[in-house]
């Protein structure tokens, strides 16, 4: 069946208040660039090294979504929690993951995040409670779910923030997972970031309904959509996503609109069998950074000299995440056989090494 | 003969038996309008159209279950894992619907179905992309299980295993689409169930399956060199598994080494070396040793990717020490 609906964003209300002008904080508008622009040249790099045979395996770049990441993490505090896919560099960087050891990983080096181990589908953090990139579609929705759990269990007023694709509503782990967390009430957020494509299948061809905020009625949860590529409309509808989690104890579904600018991963064509080039024209004059950019130059937050500035100082940054990373050396091999088991012979058994 | 891909042997398996029975359909991620992940439905729905070749979401417990249904009442799905990686989340269905309809309905209703789809580790891909299923599917009883190496085998098993009555779990070797091999213009089959013995030799045995076949020949070729003649014995099925084969074999080389691609604790190797002891015990020289996967989830590191996988040079190894050809271990 052919695709038929386009993705336009339709305006909520939380987005019509804030999204835009209005009150100007030139000091946080500098913070999302700064963070959207770090994402955005860490991955332009992280092609580059695909290319070169530094980086191996699957990788997934988020660029185009940096909006998502960007707009939901800068509303969160440090103790809450973050759970997410195999497509998680911009949300590892945008929480604050050091991109040294983001580079590392995907060199598949000792320094990196997850000394190795992992690579470009897991990274983890738990300095930044980031528990990780997740490489099986769907199956981590029900982990966020029971961090929610946790986080009522203990009596904290911790958020969790569960990303997902939109494909994601389709499988069965969501629909499971989100019941309990609307029976329940659990303090999560589930963020769908509905970039239109599960691979290579336009969300029209996978899902019996479009507009799947609308799947939160299922589970008697609130539910909002907003613009992706407006990063003030994602900070307003996470803002108040969390503030319900933090004071009530009631998870939402957030269906965040946004577009990938690549392909599905590297060995994906960036247009071609699913979609077209004027398609992807089209949405990349939505670039959140461009549009994020142009509100500051028109409000006089931000000179051409500035923003050269620090472009010039993330692209240092990201070359030294690089040279970090190729100077790191490879993980020992004794590293092969760690972290299959944690030693229970030591006396780590008298704490709970999970305890927070 | 014409020399063609894996892959290309797969595609045609699937549009012989599709033009052959019109109850024959695929169903699938991508298996339409993407052409298939890793491209063995190329030009189907085309072919084919909507109706037979059926692109699902990101669904795998439920096409899986769609399948089963269908097939107990009179279809014959091919079930496309994207890899058998995400099968994991159809498992229920393939073990607790799939492999005991026709045991628990009394003979009533049998569930001609093939579940297929790249197994095995690829290329840096980490933990939860890299995990060889045969061991766990080989457990239950009412599958078969088909885990063809060479573009040959794949066609002509991937024909039976569509025409069998039963469910069939078809593991294709993730690194193996590329690799070509001759496969024959006129129609073949294959029987599910039969070893193919892909080198002759007296000195050793290696015993394997799937994607594994290939590192034996690799292995061979190295020993050849040293003057070790080994007997290749791919069992291309591994249930149910060709006893007679492997009994022939070890009767006539007198040693063995498992080579396969999961890990050691209850492996297809674990079998292999039970049924050796049992039956050949009088025949052994050595003591029969494994190669296979370290007891680890697959590490990112190429490095320590390298260390965990099963390979020719390991494999040597296992030979040459089964052989007592190893410097000092003769005493
Ligand atoms: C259970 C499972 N099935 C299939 C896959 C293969 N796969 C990886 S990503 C993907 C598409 C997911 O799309 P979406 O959830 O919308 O996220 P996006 O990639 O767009 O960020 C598929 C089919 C998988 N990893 N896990």
């Amino acid at each position: 069946m052919p695709a038929k609906k386009k993705n336009e964003p339709t305006m909520t209300a939380t987005e019509t208040a804030t999204s835009g002008n209005g009150k100007s904080n030139p000091d946080l508008d500098r913070e999302l660039l700064r963070s959207m622009l770090l994402q955005r040249r860490f991955e332009e790099r992280c092609a580059e090294a695909y290319a070169l045979g530094k980086i191996g395996g699957f990788c997934h770049l988020y660029i185009g979504q940096e909006g998502v990441s960007t707009g939901t993490l800068s509303i969160l505090r440090p103790d809450d929690y973050v759970i997410t896919t195999y497509r998680d560099h911009g949300q590892a960087l945008a929480r604050g993951i050091s991109p040294r050891a983001v580079m590392a990983e995907l060199f598949g080096r000792a320094d990196g995040v997850v000394r190795g181990k992992g690579g470009s589908m897991h990274l983890f953090d738990r300095n930044v409670n980031f528990l990780g990139g997740h490489g099986i579609v769907g199956a981590h929705v029900p982990l966020g779910t029971g961090v929610g759990f946790a986080i009522k269990y203990r009596g904290g007023d911790q958020v969790c923030i569960c990303y997902m694709g939109e494909s994601v509503v389709n499988t069965g782990a969501f629909h499971e997972a989100l019941n309990m967390a609307g029976l329940w009430k659990l303090p999560v957020v589930y963020v769908i970031e509905n970039n239109r494509y599960g691979m290579g299948t336009a969300l029209e061809r996978a899902s019996a309904i479009h507009d799947i905020y609308e799947r939160g009625a299922s589970y008697n949860m609130p539910r909002a959509q907003c613009d992706g590529q407006d990063v003030f409309a994602v900070r307003a509808a996470t803002q108040e996503a969390v503030d319900r989690a933090r004071r009530d104890q009631i998870p939402t579904l957030l269906e965040v609109r946004t577009y990938r600018f690549m392909g599905h991963s590297m060995s994906d064509a960036v247009s071609g069998t699913y979609r077209t080039k004027a398609e992807l024209d089209e949405y990349m004059k939505r670039d959140p950074i461009v549009l994020l950019r142009v509100h500051m130059q028109e409000n006089g937050e931000l000179t051409d000299e500035e923003l050269q500035r620090i472009d010039a100082e993330i692209k240092a940054t990201v070359q030294d995440a690089w040279d970090f990373a190729d100077k790191s050396p490879e993980p020992p091999l004794e590293a092969l056989y760690e972290d299959v088991y944690v030693d229970t012979t030591s006396d780590s058994t008298a704490q709970p090494v999970a305890a927070d | 003969m014409a020399v063609i891909t894996y892959r290309d042997a797969l595609n045609q398996a699937l549009r012989e038996e599709m033009q052959r029975d019109d109850r024959v359909f695929l169903m699938g991620e991508e298996v339409g309008v993407y052409q298939g992940a890793y491209k063995v439905s190329k030009g189907l729905l085309q072919e084919f159209g909507e109706m037979r070749i059926v692109d699902t979401p990101i669904t795998e417990l439920g096409f899986a279950g769609v399948g089963v249904g269908a097939a107990m009442v009179g279809l014959r799905p091919v079930v496309e894992f994207m890899t058998w990686n995400f099968a994991v989340l159809a498992l229920d269905q393939v073990l607790n619907s799939a492999a005991k309809m026709l045991y628990m309905s009394g003979g009533q209703y049998n569930v001609p179905i093939v579940f297929r789809g790249p197994n095995g580790a690829a290329l840096q891909l980490s933990a939860q992309h890299s995990q060889a299923f045969e061991s766990w599917l080989a457990h239950i009883p009412g599958l078969k299980v088909v885990t063809p190496g060479t573009p040959y085998d794949a066609k002509g098993l991937l024909k039976s295993s569509i025409r069998d009555d039963n469910p069939v779990c078809f593991l294709e070797g993730e690194m193996l689409y590329n690799i070509k091999g001759e496969v024959p213009d006129e129609e073949y089959l294959i029987p599910i169930g039969v070893a193919d013995l892909k080198r002759e030799g007296d000195h050793c045995s290696i015993i394997t399956n799937g994607k594994m076949a290939l590192v034996a020949m690799q292995a061979a070729d190295q020993l050849a060199k040293d003057g070790i003649r080994i007997d290749v014995v791919d069992l291309r099925t591994v249930r149910p598994m060709d006893y007679e084969a492997i009994r022939a074999s070890v009767q006539k080389t007198n040693r063995a080494v498992v080579l396969e691609e999961g890990w050691e604790l209850a492996g297809i190797g674990a079998q292999v070396v039970d049924f050796v002891q049992r039956e050949c015990f009088d025949y052994l020289d050595a003591p029969v040793l494994r190669v296979h996967q370290a007891d680890v989830p697959m590490p990112y590191a190429k490095n320590l990717e390298r260390a965990a996988k099963p390979d020719a040079a390991k494999t040597i190894a296992a030979v040459k020490k089964v052989m007592y050809a190893e410097e000092g271990a003769r005493g």
